[in-house]
């Protein structure tokens, strides 16, 4: 029973990992960031390079991955997103174009691939990082072997939620985001630059999205598709969570990891999908705006 | 300008003529060149061109090969490459554009059963031929395909008993992406699984592309099992490898005996993942002998890459166009009806063994082998049948060697109920 239960957190701090970015692109700036996938891969594969190029662990690859991703969110925000605000669904498309050619760009080595020329690391194939001595393997509590990685997640993802609490609601930054959340065109009106403060959440959120893709890297495969099915995870949280609350997506991941863990458990994956859709789509129908919504643009 | 009446006439006939006659001045054109042409359809882009690439690959060195000695029939032959895009549709619409646009008899094409049924309906319909290189499910009888690959019983009917035997394992957890080829694998392990005497305890899968294995695993670790069979796919693969270590399972207690890890798998996961299991398969990188290790040194060669790695569905697109060869010399015609009349019957030493061509059912018999993934991402071969044995594509539903479900005639319906 006890490693069914931490088998749910698991898949609940895996869920939180991608939403939280999600949590602020899409419920901070009302984007819907399709491209934000593509950071959790950019994240994954800067894993890949820096261990193949230079040599560094999981751990170090992490802010090397916040640093990519959040140079990327930053160039998305300035280039496509920034032209787009207020217009929802026009920000889906233009991001979905994004992630497609973010995922074409790995796939061709960045275009070297028409001249012949191959990065190893890059290109169509499967690529793998490998973990730490210390992150294999499994501890004993109770009776139960608990992977160690896995807890490592649980515990990561819930040290960056709390950092992204602690910017929200206990920085100048956060307020200045939070007022933007409530009502734009007051918020600039009190002197905000929201496209300054846009610009900086967004960069935020895919750095969020980088270090998920590094944690990924070390139990999942590796390859330029992977971040598409994540992104789909990342919006049931935030969506069921309630758009723009924190707390809403960390418990909605929590809620949605055990539903599938305890399904799953039970009678089989399959079905815990389908459970999970059906979870969603029953809290959707029953408070349209999520479990922990307030009134904002 | 004026133009008289006789005149227009005159050119319009003459333009008339002209289109009549040119399709057939074009086409004699065509037959007349030193070259016969070839259709080779694989994925060049999207998700599986890692794979298909490299069956690409294996079957233009074939190409290469047989024209730098002296061609068939004396003429040189020329593989028009189409680009699936990983996508069944697109399959479809580039099959229809070699066999019926190209008009090509022959096309080298598919590694997905998804693809394989898509471009189906257009060889069938145009009595053209088809040769598919990989393992698949089986309960397939065309006329115009020419299959190379493993089915089942070519990869189970040493494999179960085996394991039962050799490994003195007889718990069975059984594990397999959701779709038609894990189930067809799954029906026919547990037939052969009961007859030898073991039990199975599930019988479980995940979605395709799934790589969250964490619930899955856990169910492994507590079902009681001794051996877990996969029958997992694609990229899927290494994320099972990796959570089952990472849930501190080890190959040496309980292992993993797969029917689709092959040495592209293993490369991607990193060896250590998988060392100590096993997989079922023709062929394999590691076998020993003169001519693979020749094969082996070629391909490399060939695509420019000392690290290449060869596996059964590639050693199957390379030998494949050598039993094509065959055919068309012992036919001495190149059309599809020749090459599918005179194929059933052809023997060929391919670079993992004697593969023939059974007239019945135009599968290939093939020699199923055991290997033990080692350190070095190379499979060691354990166990080998003594010789190739007869594929049943139908056997997940009573066929025998004895009792074939698939003839020249065609599908024996009746069987299949009964």
């Amino acid at each position: 029973m006890l490693d069914t239960i931490f088998i749910g957190l698991s898949l609940g701090s895996v869920l939180l990992l991608v939403a939280l970015g999600l949590a602020i692109t899409y419920g901070a700036m009302g984007v819907i960031n399709m491209a934000h996938g593509e950071m959790v891969m950019l994240g994954a594969y800067t894993a890949v390079m820096t261990s193949l190029y230079l040599g560094l662990g999981l751990i170090a690859a992490m802010p090397v991955a916040f640093l990519v991703t959040a140079l990327m969110g930053l160039a998305i925000e300035r280039l496509v997103v920034r032209r787009l605000y207020g217009r929802l669904l026009d920000t889906l498309l233009a991001t979905w174009g994004v992630a497609i050619l973010i995922q074409q760009a790995v796939r061709l080595s960045f275009g070297l691939a028409f001249a012949g020329i191959t990065i190893a690391g890059l290109g169509p194939g499967l690529q793998n990082v490998s973990l730490p001595e210390w992150l294999g393997g499994v501890f004993s509590v109770a009776g139960s072997e608990i992977s160690v990685y896995r807890s490592f997640i649980i515990l990561v993802s819930l040290l960056l939620a709390a950092l992204t609490w602690f910017l929200m609601y206990r920085t100048s930054i956060g307020m200045q985001l939070r007022a933007i959340m409530r009502n734009p065109q007051m918020a600039a009106a009190c002197g905000i630059d929201t496209n300054r403060i846009n610009a900086l959440a967004f960069a935020y959120g895919s750095g969020l999205a980088g270090v998920a893709g590094v944690l990924m890297a070390g139990f999942k495969t590796v390859f330029p598709d992977m971040g598409t099915p994540m992104v789909v995870d990342g919006f049931l949280v935030v969506v069921m969570g309630g758009v723009g609350s924190l707390v809403g997506s960390i418990l909605s991941a929590g809620i949605l990891g055990q539903i599938n863990g305890l399904t799953a458990a039970v009678s089989n994956d399959i079905i815990a999908r389908a459970v999970v859709f059906a979870v969603v789509i029953a809290v959707i129908v029953w408070k349209p705006k999520g479990l922990f919504s307030y009134k904002g643009r | 300008m004026s133009i008289n009446r006789r005149h227009f006439l005159t050119a319009s006939a003459a333009i008339a003529t002209g289109a009549i006659a040119a399709p057939t001045v074009f086409s004699r054109a065509a037959a007349a060149a030193d070259s016969i042409k070839v259709g080779v359809l694989f994925s060049q882009t999207g998700g599986l061109s890692i794979v298909e690439r490299s069956l690409t690959d294996a079957t233009r060195m074939a190409i290469a090969e047989i024209n730098a000695s002296g061609g068939v029939l004396g003429k040189q032959v020329e593989a028009v490459i189409e680009d699936g895009a990983s996508d069944p549709k697109t399959f479809n619409e580039k099959a229809s554009k070699l066999v019926i646009q190209d008009r090509l008899p022959t096309v080298f094409a598919c590694y997905t059963s998804a693809s394989r049924k898509a471009v189906l309906p257009v060889f069938e319909k145009r009595k053209a031929a088809l040769f598919y290189p990989t393992y698949y499910e089986g309960f397939e009888c065309s006329k115009n395909v020419v299959y190379t690959g493993a089915v089942p019983n070519q990869q189970l009917s040493n494999f179960i008993p085996w394991i039962i035997k050799t490994l003195g394992k007889k718990k069975f957890f059984i594990v397999g992406s959701n779709y038609i080829y894990p189930r067809e694998m799954a029906k026919v392990s547990k037939i052969l699984i009961e007859k030898n005497g073991g039990e199975w305890v599930a019988d479980e899968y995940l979605e395709l592309g799934h790589s969250e294995w964490g619930s899955m695993v856990n169910k492994i670790k507590s079902s009681g099992c001794d051996v877990v069979l996969s029958n997992v796919v694609g990229d899927s693969v290494i994320a099972f490898y990796r959570e089952f270590k990472n849930q501190g399972l080890s190959h040496d207690k309980l292992p993993i005996c797969a029917t689709v890890t092959s040495e592209i798998e293993i490369a991607a996961m990193g060896p250590e993942y998988a060392v100590g299991s096993y997989t079922s398969f023709p062929y394999f990188q590691a076998i020993d002998t003169p001519a693979n290790l020749a094969f082996v040194e070629r391909y490399r060669k060939f695509v420019n890459d000392p690290k290449a790695v060869t596996h059964h569905a590639l050693e199957s697109s390379y030998f494949q166009v050598y039993l094509w060869k065959q055919a068309v010399e012992a036919a001495k015609d190149t059309s599809a009806a020749a090459v599918l009349g005179a194929i059933g019957g052809q023997s060929y030493a391919a670079p993992g063994g004697k593969v023939t061509v059974e007239k019945e059912n135009l599968h290939t018999a093939l020699t199923p082998r055991i290997a033990q993934w080692q350190a070095d991402g190379q499979g060691k071969i354990v166990d080998a049948y003594p010789e190739p044995v007869f594929p049943l594509p139908y056997v997940a539903y009573g066929e025998t060697q004895q009792n074939l479900f698939c003839t020249p005639a065609g599908l024996d319906a009746a069987k299949l109920k009964g």
